[in-house]
């Protein structure tokens, strides 16, 4: 289908982004990957007045290393964030969500903070950033601010970039210990969006589980850390019934919706499983 | 001489597994799909469709669309109420049955969501489509019926409030009292034992890979329609009905075809619109559809609930079957619509032998978009209620489900049989079929390791189903359809011109939309003519190059397409015979016609190829007197009886209990199709049908919500499977041909989408069933099957909310600013 008429922009800096998103009008999109946008606007759901196309941004893309954090540019494509060494060093939990998203195409086109902005339930990243307490970097027209992954997603598809201004970078810090991590995805078919997921990250210490963090997929309006299944792994023996005792706390005030995937009981269902799913594979049981 | 390539010795063409001679234009686009047509001064229509699943229009305004840049008309279905007739049903399947009229374009009053109210006609497409938006309709609210169960109810809010109730038709067929089977009441009050269940066949929808698309083109007082349709023969006999522009004043043309599935095979409110909307400007019109309206307003197949009762005594001899069916029409009667669930009331016999057999059906309507034909077309629900039903009285009589088979199933020695039903299956081996596909899948192994895992109470539980099914194929006998009250005939067209150089031009009436006739086509006339299979052109699609046709559905295009070209390369090379005595100066007693010559017996080196002769007569200075001066012919097949494929579907399943999650383990099949022309082209086709018969089973579902919006409005809700999401199949055939046709082929276009299904679901059961669970409704949703498990039933409705994940449905009001980046 073809979208209501637009205007179109493409900076090539951040700052004539900013620019552009002050001189857009009423109603301004900003074009990434383009794969949850264009769908919306060729349906005519979406009908912004101005879109500012981020591909000739260069500054936005890449990944660097920068003391104790792995810096993601915004604009980093799912398949080169795959193929980054950095991310498969220290990040592997976000090379496994990002393998399981969409199809090929789809991971070419789409990009890491794009999909972190759309912030829809069912993406996998957004549950990753949350597990592994990332930090995003947004710059406006007072400058740059950065927050962490807690204040960053506020509802559903909506985080804390307003009006006027862009996510620039995301900074996932670098883990200390010896670390585990797994995403489990639960959907129908391969290219599917989650019904649920679970991204669960777990440190063990002289054969215990020192500290685990879990982010919940598609479990509410936002990405969700499972705290009480955290609590409970703390300090916990590195046994299947230790895990299996924690993952059971795993839809603990969660408040998923009824869809034609899933019920909400059954999605919480779903999230205690893949949960003792994700943390045994992760704490290598 | 002749520019031919020399036919290098006599290896035969058919069996040859040939790369499709089609394929490169198909795959990379480069060809003509109706959406690449332009014509000069060619205007774009878009159209306006209800957003509500029943309402009377109170007022439509299309004064500020037709003021919008770029439009060059708007019309309503005020506008074309005159002139648009209604769209024709070709199936009443009995004499009483209620058709209650199908506009193209409403006038007073939607009958479901996406139903056309109004036509923007504009300079280019997005003009168009800018211009809907633009058009207001006031919609006072009618009640919505969409529940077949309520809707035959006694004081039912009605669909169409002009007739007495939502019932369409009620249609028997009783083996009784036509002479085919015992009285079916008897064998059900003898019998010893009676099991009873309720199976659904959810909606689905043909999801075809190339959009509808319609291009008219007006020139004086004719019209040339390019459209993506299955049946451009029956088409322009229908157009021509509906809107009275004479049928020899209308050309209809399919160009390349992407898919159809079934789903292309009915005239269209859009075509019926493009063209009515040229003749009124007097330009090229072309509509293209979005997928989104595609999945709306193109037909769906499928919605049937049905209630199977099956009899036996003791030792599994199966002694009765009943079968009550509601078949959910929609809101209007397309081509064949009630048709579809009568192709099935011959055939819930399946392969056994039923002495007695009674078959009821009621065609309701609802405040959906209408069903029609979709791969299979009433034998895949057949045969998803015979096989599944073998597997619950197995389970009621303590019996392995294979062995109850076997013992019921007609035995090789007994063809030809005459079913219960009246029909008479023409050759097969049920046994040795099943043999091979048991040996395929390594069942003794699965059955073990599924023995072992229900020791262990794995979480991953394994099962397997069974389906050995039948089909009646090569639609169809024209006196059969007559005795069924179908509006056509089922025979089909083909002549072949034989051209200068000793070319030769092969016109089908039989159109492809993918199905690589233009292979086949070519090495069945490379071996009867004796000419190379790269000398073959197949021509097709087109009223005007192929006059004659009847188009491609039912598995028929070999069996009955296929045959008339055969016939018609045997009446060639009985023309040819003649020139070549002439000219060998020989009796035409005297000739061997082989590998394309015609040779003189007993004089070696007297011989004359076929294509020589097509020039030897095209120059036409010496040839026989009395007989015209030409080789080409024509033949007209119609068969004497369907074909009846069979085979024997066999599918491991695992089931993770703990999520519901199914996966297929292993896959196999073997299937008999008679005569394989092209190997390579029936393993596609076996595969194309698994993929989509497993679809039903696992994957897809047509899902209205409380008002009548379809919720599966996009391909994210609507699941189709992709390569990733399918297993390996292990395919094998055993051949018997068919007698009935001069190939022997039976028809393999749907048989594995009919065959796979049961033996999906019949997998999953196995795997549970001694978990207490008998049933779960398709498709086999990961929450189904852990509700049936856990909760006990079938597994229930899905909520019809959409999901999260940006998917649409048709309340979805256009133009509201989300809040998506």
């Amino acid at each position: 289908m073809i979208p209501a008429p637009f205007e179109y922009a493409r900076p090539t800096t951040v700052d004539e982004v900013l620019q552009a998103l002050a001189e857009g009008g009423e109603d301004v999109k900003v074009l990434a990957g383009g794969q949850s946008l264009i769908p919306v606007m060729r349906l005519r759901l979406a009908a912004p007045e101005t879109v500012v196309d981020l591909g000739r941004v260069a500054e936005l893309r890449g990944v660097r290393e920068e003391d104790d954090a792995i810096v993601v540019g915004a604009m980093t494509t799912h398949s080169d964030v795959l193929a980054d060494p950095l991310i498969r060093q220290y990040a592997p939990l976000v090379a496994e969500a990002t393998a399981t998203v969409a199809d090929r195409q789809v991971r070419h086109r789409g990009t890491f903070g794009g999909a972190l902005v759309h912030a829809d339930p069912a993406g996998d990243l957004p549950a990753v950033a949350l597990a592994l307490d990332a930090d995003f970097v947004i710059a406006g027209p007072e400058g740059r601010r950065t927050i962490g992954a807690s204040e960053f997603f506020v509802d559903y598809l909506t985080t804390a970039v307003q009006e006027g201004e862009l996510l620039v970078e995301v900074r996932l810090p670098k883990l200390a210990g010896s670390w585990g991590m797994h995403y489990a995805k639960f959907n129908r078919v391969a290219q599917a969006w989650s019904i649920v997921a679970v991204a669960a990250a777990v440190r063990r210490e002289d054969g215990r589980i020192a500290e685990a963090r879990i982010g919940l997929t598609n479990m509410g309006p936002t990405p969700l850390r499972a705290r009480q299944v955290e609590e409970a792994l703390a300090g916990a023996e590195a046994t299947p019934e230790a895990v299996a005792a924690a993952a059971a706390h795993a839809a603990e005030g969660t408040e998923p919706s009824s869809d034609l995937n899933a019920q909400a009981d059954y999605r919480q269902h779903l999230a205690t499983v893949l949960t003792r799913r994700a943390v045994s594979t992760a704490a290598g049981l | 001489m002749t520019a031919v390539e020399e036919r290098t010795g006599t290896e035969k063409e058919i069996g040859k597994a040939r790369r499709r001679k089609e394929d490169a234009r198909l795959i990379t686009g480069r060809t003509t799909w109706t959406d690449n047509m332009v014509l000069p001064g060619m205007l774009h229509l878009a159209v306006v469709r209800s957003p509500v699943a029943h309402a009377r229009i109170a007022h439509v305004d299309v004064s500020a669309a037709q003021e919008a840049p770029g439009v060059v008309a708007v019309l309503t279905g005020r506008d074309l109420a005159e002139e648009q007739g209604s769209l024709p049903c070709a199936w009443p399947v009995t004499p009483d049955m209620v058709n209650p009229g199908h506009p193209s374009i409403a006038v007073d009053q939607v009958n479901h969501v996406g139903e056309a109210v109004a036509v923007i006609v504009a300079r280019s497409k997005a003009a168009a489509q800018d211009a809907v938006e633009l058009a207001d309709v006031d919609y006072e609210p009618l009640p919505v019926v969409l529940d077949m169960e309520q809707a035959v109810q006694d004081g039912a809010d009605l669909v169409h409030d002009h007739l007495e109730s939502n019932t369409s038709y009620h249609f028997v067929f009783d083996a009784g009292e036509a002479g085919t089977g015992a009285d079916t009441e008897q064998a059900f009050a003898d019998a010893d034992v009676v099991v009873s269940r309720r199976f659904v066949q959810q909606r689905l929808i043909p999801a075809f890979m190339e959009p509808r698309s319609v291009v008219v083109q007006p020139q004086g007082d004719n019209y040339t329609m390019w459209s993506a349709t299955q049946i451009p023969h029956i088409l322009r006999v229908m157009l021509a009905m509906v809107t009275g522009v004479p049928e020899h004043k209308l050309r209809v043309i399919a160009p390349d075809v992407g898919g159809g599935f079934g789903g292309k095979i009915t005239p269209t409110p859009e075509e019926v619109l493009s063209l009515l909307v040229a003749r009124r400007l007097g330009k090229p019109v072309k509509w293209t559809e979005t997928r989104s309206e595609s999945l709306m307003t193109a037909h769906h197949g499928r919605d049937q609930i049905q209630f199977i009762d099956i009899a036996a005594d003791r030792e599994g001899n199966v002694t009765g079957l009943k079968v009550r069916l509601l078949a959910d029409m929609g809101a209007y009667l397309r081509l064949v619509t009630p048709g579809v669930p009568v192709l099935g009331a011959f055939m819930f016999n399946g392969i056994y032998k039923f002495p007695a057999y009674r078959f009821e059906c009621d065609g309701i309507f609802t405040n959906k978009v209408p069903t029609d034909a979709y791969r299979g077309a009433g034998r895949p629900e057949a045969t998803f209620a015979i096989e599944r039903i073998m597997d619950e009285l197995a389970a009621e009589l303590g019996m392995d489900p294979l062995e109850l088979r076997r013992k019921n199933w007609i035995r090789a020695e007994e063809f030809p049989f005459t079913t219960v039903a009246g029909l008479q299956y023409d050759s097969g081996d049920y046994e040795t079929a099943t043999q091979q596909a048991l040996e395929l899948l390594g069942y003794d192994e699965l059955r073990e390791e599924q023995r072992r895992r229900r020791e262990s109470n794995d979480p991953v539980q394994l099962g397997i189903g069974i389906s050995t099914f039948t089909e009646m194929c090569g639609l169809a006998p024209s006196r059969v359809l007559g005795s069924l009250s179908f509006g056509a005939g089922g025979w089909e067209h083909a002549s072949i011109r034989m051209l200068p150089t000793g070319k030769v031009e092969v016109v089908t009436g039989s159109t492809p939309h993918g199905q690589g006739h233009e292979t086949a086509w070519s090495q069945l006339v490379a071996d009867s003519l004796g000419v190379p299979f790269e000398d073959v052109e197949v021509l097709h699609g087109d009223t005007a190059i192929s006059s004659r046709g009847l188009d491609t559905y039912g598995s028929r295009s070999l069996v009955v397409g296929g045959s008339a070209v055969v016939k018609a390369a045997d009446k060639v090379i009985a023309k040819a015979r003649r020139i070549a005595a002439h000219l060998l100066e020989a009796s035409e007693d005297d000739l061997d016609f082989a590998d394309g010559k015609f040779s003189v017996r007993g004089t070696p080196g007297a011989s004359l190829g076929i294509q020589e002769i097509a020039l030897a007569i095209f120059a036409a200075h010496n040839y026989p007197e009395g007989i015209e001066p030409s080789i080409d012919a024509e033949a007209t097949f119609d068969p004497e009886n369907f074909s009846f494929p069979h085979g024997t579907h066999l599918c491991a399943m695992e089931v993770d209990t703990e999520t519901g999650f199914v996966k297929i383990r292993k896959y196999a099949c073997v299937d008999d199709v008679g005569t394989i022309v092209n190997p390579l082209i029936v393993e596609g086709q076996v595969h194309g049908g698994l993929a989509q018969g497993i679809a039903q089973a696992l994957y897809e579902e047509a899902v209205y919500d409380a008002d009548g919006n379809l919720t599966t409005g996009t391909f994210v809700d609507y699941l189709v499977p992709a390569a990733s999401d399918l297993p390996h199949f292990d395919t094998g055939n055993t051949v018997h041909t068919a007698p009935g046709n001069p190939i022997g082929a039976k028809g393999v276009g749907e048989a594995g989408c009919i065959a796979s299904t049961p033996a999906v679901v019949n997998a999953a059961l196995d795997a549970v069933r001694h978990l207490g669970v008998s049933d779960i409704r398709m498709p086999l949703t990961p929450e189904r099957v852990w509700r049936a498990i856990h909760a006990g039933g079938d597994g229930g409705d899905r909520a019809s909310a959409r999901t999260n994940a940006q998917a649409v449905d048709s309340s979805d009001a256009p133009s509201t600013t989300g809040g998506a980046r």
